[in-house]
């Protein structure tokens, strides 16, 4: 099959960016959409022209790395698939495909396709964790947990932080990314001491790293290829409020009974 | 070359005690006086690092993805092994030893896999606090199920992803300590050379992958988290960018490389498809616990699956290792698959294929059953290759995974270059000619955080403490070597991709020294792999500046060290006249068809030091001693 790709090309991220048109010519429907990517790349280096930079690593799926805006949509057109997951028999022969980076004002693009997530790694460092220091913990068994929350903490879990949820939001919010930390941590016994601290802190990072707020659009949940539900953000904005009313006071003063 | 594993006196079960209470300890007002390099952020990386910092080391870590979340220990889908004996089904730290050494075919050393038995019970209390969500039953306890070369079920597992979310609790810790200022982060950096003062491994020069600039980063240790050489097939289950750039500039410095002809072929992958083919997805392990392997048992025969009857289909794990069936280890799973198919029994295109069943197993359990354990395997499988497992058999072979083989280290993880430790799949350590499936997060992690956290303290309380400046001759020809190397990429000029010679030294590697080797061709190969890295250095050609992001360039800095690593494999499998775990050399094999071990010439470790460019590297042995185990011919019948 064939297609015609429109690709952003932009050198850095002062640089001004366009699109430029390419052919991929002769592509089986079996290959991958990076192995089709691969193949034009491999043309351009032959032709002593600069490949088109992109971010990919695992093509399995799990380590989040890539991902672009192909035809208005992160990830493409295939519901709970990445980038590198997609083939190209979700195409039609001859398609023309417009092929952009996640747009969002918290991830400055680097170069073409590629841009800078770290804002996601600094939500984390905000307290995305549990501070239990190496050598310390108890058995593993030591404390039960429903089957129920472990199964709803493994879905928030599952989030791959490759930010499709950002790219899909108009208001580029990153709720869904940090709702799914939170809930995933704030259901396991575990993530309970630090719960409220962490939910304010990484919601206020959230903002500071320029990420727009939530108006329920739910385009996060139908761009995330690991279906992450927008239910995570009722929990998120359950723990922010909490947190925010008892700031500053002892838990036992309103009545915090424990888990 | 000093091959002192420095293994600690006493009885087996003592040693690694025994060892931590005689090792040196840094004050704890003095470990902030200390820097510590990690290179990697897997889970050996991460986990080092972030125990490292929380000790009160300062800690640089550097790794070439986005963020350190992306690390390919990510990938690992199936589970964690640990000898918690939850299930009462008759294990024991022991037993886990045991399994282990045997599942390597004894080319391991025994007080490394003992203390990782051991650890492995620390691992699993270590990440539930952390808050890894591990399957759990509806009592409210820990799930475990069965991997492959074990008769207990010991397995540990986060749905099919339990290697995201391993690494997902090494991230957060190290995140942790990022925002306590303890770590200090370089993603989007790649190690691209080592700086050796005095002889000792004191920092290293790594490429601002972004802007192309070259930054010196010095230290009181480096340690090298950076994982396994796979890739060097090209079509492999790893991440596009694993390399083996950063142990490949250690061993070039002096750093033994161990066994490096031990790599694992994975049974169970899905196979190749075409000539664009970029990587190779595995399907894990763990689906052998209710997958049936079979081919159909006339060759040549092309229906389709289900009109094939019963009795004209050749389960044929299960035929010929009747206590493990279709839980054989990963090698010999793997060669029954090359050998069914080499008979032209092999299904789907090309006769590459053997089917893994799971409509027994569907009838028995319900779809339900099986979609709760193995949901995302089976939609990946699905996503790839359009076919529904749930109805169809899934078509797997084998494909590169993980290497053995690595730079040695003693048991303390240190390289025969002082001060340079090496941790998890990059270095050589616990697994022998063969690992068992769930031990490599078990492996990183037990390196990461409960061996390196002692043993840093140790080299660091010996060490007498000197500052090296930025302007120290070793520094500045460190960063010159990397900047001339870098030039000479750009300069070529030449007609051909990065890629044209990679995709050609990895399918004459998969042939000549893939799953099974012989004498005849991996001497071939010893001859092609210099012409084909002449022609490399002759017709390569690079686009861009080295000034700036360029993806071909960091591509073909890459395949230059595959290039080199390639002719060290393959004069590794030559000099081993046996076959032994994965290492099948065909000469060397039982009358039906089993590897066969020479223990009186070759229970060892093979060390190969580096003597130069174009000269041959040297080949020593740090012999194997068994005093727990009895060393005898590995038989899953």
């Amino acid at each position: 099959m064939n297609l015609t790709l429109h690709v952003w090309r932009q050198k850095g991220p002062r640089e001004r960016g366009r699109f430029v048109t390419y052919r991929a010519t002769d592509v089986s429907a079996d290959m991958s959409f990076l192995e089709m990517l691969d193949v034009v790349n491999e043309g351009l280096l032959l032709k002593g022209e600069e490949p088109i930079a992109f971010d990919h690593d695992c093509r399995e799926g799990i380590c989040g790395a890539c991902g672009m805006v192909i035809n208005g949509r992160p990830h493409g057109p295939k519901a709970r698939t990445t980038t590198c997951q997609l083939h190209l028999r979700s195409f039609r022969d001859g398609q023309e495909l417009w092929l952009e980076p996640w747009r969002s004002r918290a991830f400055p693009v680097v170069k073409d396709l590629i841009v800078d997530r770290g804002a996601f790694d600094r939500v984390i460092q905000a307290g995305g964790y549990i501070s239990a220091a190496i050598g310390s913990a108890p058995d593993a068994n030591a404390v039960p947990i429903r089957k129920e929350n472990a199964d709803l903490a493994m879905d928030a879990a599952a989030c791959i932080g490759c930010g499709a949820c950002v790219a899909a939001c108009p208001n580029g919010s990153a709720m869904l990314f940090t709702a799914a930390k939170i809930s995933h941590l704030g259901l396991l016994a575990q993530g309970q001491p630090e719960r409220y601290e962490r939910a304010a802190a990484m919601v206020e990072t959230m903002d500071a790293e320029g990420f727009g707020s939530c108006t329920n659009h739910n385009e996060c949940e139908a761009a995330c290829p690991k279906g992450i539900s927008v239910a995570f953000i009722a929990r998120l904005n359950a723990d922010f409020v909490r947190a925010r009313l008892t700031e500053g006071r002892r838990l036992e003063q309103v009545g915090e009974g424990g888990v | 070359m000093n091959l002192d594993a420095r293994i600690p006196q006493g009885p087996l079960e003592q040693k690694w005690a025994r060892h931590r209470a005689e090792l040196k300890l840094v004050n704890p007002a003095n470990k902030r006086k200390y820097t510590v390099l990690m290179v990697g952020s897997g889970l050996a990386g991460a986990g080092g690092a972030a125990s490292m910092a929380e000790l009160g080391y300062e800690v640089k870590c550097f790794c070439y993805q986005d963020s350190p979340r992306r690390a390919h220990s990510i990938a690992a889908q199936g589970g964690i092994n640990a000898a918690k004996n939850y299930p009462n089904d008759g294990d024991s730290v022991y037993r886990l030893f045991y399994d282990t050494v045997k599942g390597g075919d004894f080319r391991s050393r025994e007080a490394n896999v003992y203390r990782l038995a051991e650890v492995s019970v620390n691992i699993i209390d270590q990440c539930v606090a952390l808050g890894v969500p591990f399957a759990r039953e509806y009592g409210g306890l820990l799930a475990n199920r069965s991997f492959g070369g074990a008769q207990v079920s010991r397995t540990f597992y986060a749905r099919g992803q339990t290697g995201q979310q391993l690494l997902l609790g090494a991230y957060q810790a190290l995140e942790r300590q990022v925002a306590r200022g303890k770590v200090e982060m370089f993603p989007r950096h790649e190690m691209q050379e080592l700086i050796v003062v005095d002889g000792r491994a004191r920092g290293i020069v790594v490429r601002d992958l972004v802007t192309g600039e070259l930054e010196a980063h010095l230290g009181d240790a480096v340690c090298l988290a950076t994982g396994g050489y796979g890739n060097v097939f090209f079509l492999s289950t790893n991440a596009k960018g694993c390399n083996t750039t950063a142990i490949w500039r250690a061993y070039k410095h002096g750093a033994g490389f161990a066994n490096p002809a031990f790599t694992q072929i994975h049974p169970t992958c899905i196979p190749v498809t075409g000539e664009h083919q970029s990587k190779l997805t595995l399907m894990s392990e763990s689906l052998r616990n209710d997958g049936r392997i079979w081919v159909p048992k006339k060759q040549g025969d092309t229906r389709p699956p289900a009109e094939i009857p019963e009795d004209e289909r050749d389960y044929y794990l299960e035929r010929m290792y009747p206590s493990f069936g279709n839980l054989a280890p990963r090698d010999i799973s793997s060669r029954a698959a090359k050998r069914v198919c080499d008979e032209g029994r092999g299904v789907g295109p090309g006769g590459q294929g053997v089917y893994l069943d799971f409509a027994e197993a569907i009838g028995r359990l319900g779809e339900d059953a099986i979609r709760e354990k193995y949901g995302n395997l089976f939609e990946m499988y699905e996503r790839i290759t359009a076919e529904n497992p749930y109805k169809v058999p899934m078509r797997i072979y084998p494909a590169s995974h993980y290497t053995m083989g690595g730079l040695w280290v003693d048991y303390n993880l240190m390289s025969t270059i002082p001060g340079l430790f090496v941790l998890g799949e990059a270095n050589f350590s616990d697994h022998g000619a063969n690992r068992l499936g769930a031990s490599a997060l078990m492996q990183g992690l037990a390196d990461g955080y409960f061996v390196i956290p002692y043993t840093i303290g140790d080299y660091l309380a010996r060490t007498p403490r000197h500052s090296v400046s930025g302007d120290h001759p070793a520094v500045r020809a460190a960063v010159d070597a990397v900047r001339a190397r870098i030039a000479r990429l750009m300069g070529i000029k030449g007609k051909r991709t990065p890629t044209s010679f990679y995709r050609e030294l990895g399918s004459l590697l998969w042939e000549r020294c893939g799953m099974s080797r012989n004498r005849a061709g991996l001497e071939e190969a010893l001859a092609r792999i210099p012409v084909l890295r002449e022609a490399f250095w002759r017709d390569l050609t690079v686009a861009g500046e080295a000034g700036e992001l360029n993806q071909s360039l960091e591509l073909a800095g890459r395949v230059a060290d595959f290039l080199e690593l390639g002719e060290l494999m393959v004069r590794d499998a030559l000099a081993r006249e046996e076959s032994c775990g994965c290492h099948f050399r065909e000469e060397y094999q039982t009358e039906d068809g089993e590897a066969r071990r020479d223990d009186a010439r070759f229970a060892h470790v093979a060390v190969w030091e580096y003597t130069g460019e174009g000269r041959a590297p040297l080949r020593h042995e740090e012999p194997l001693t068994y005093e727990s185990v009895h060393l005898a011919t590995r038989s899953y019948k």
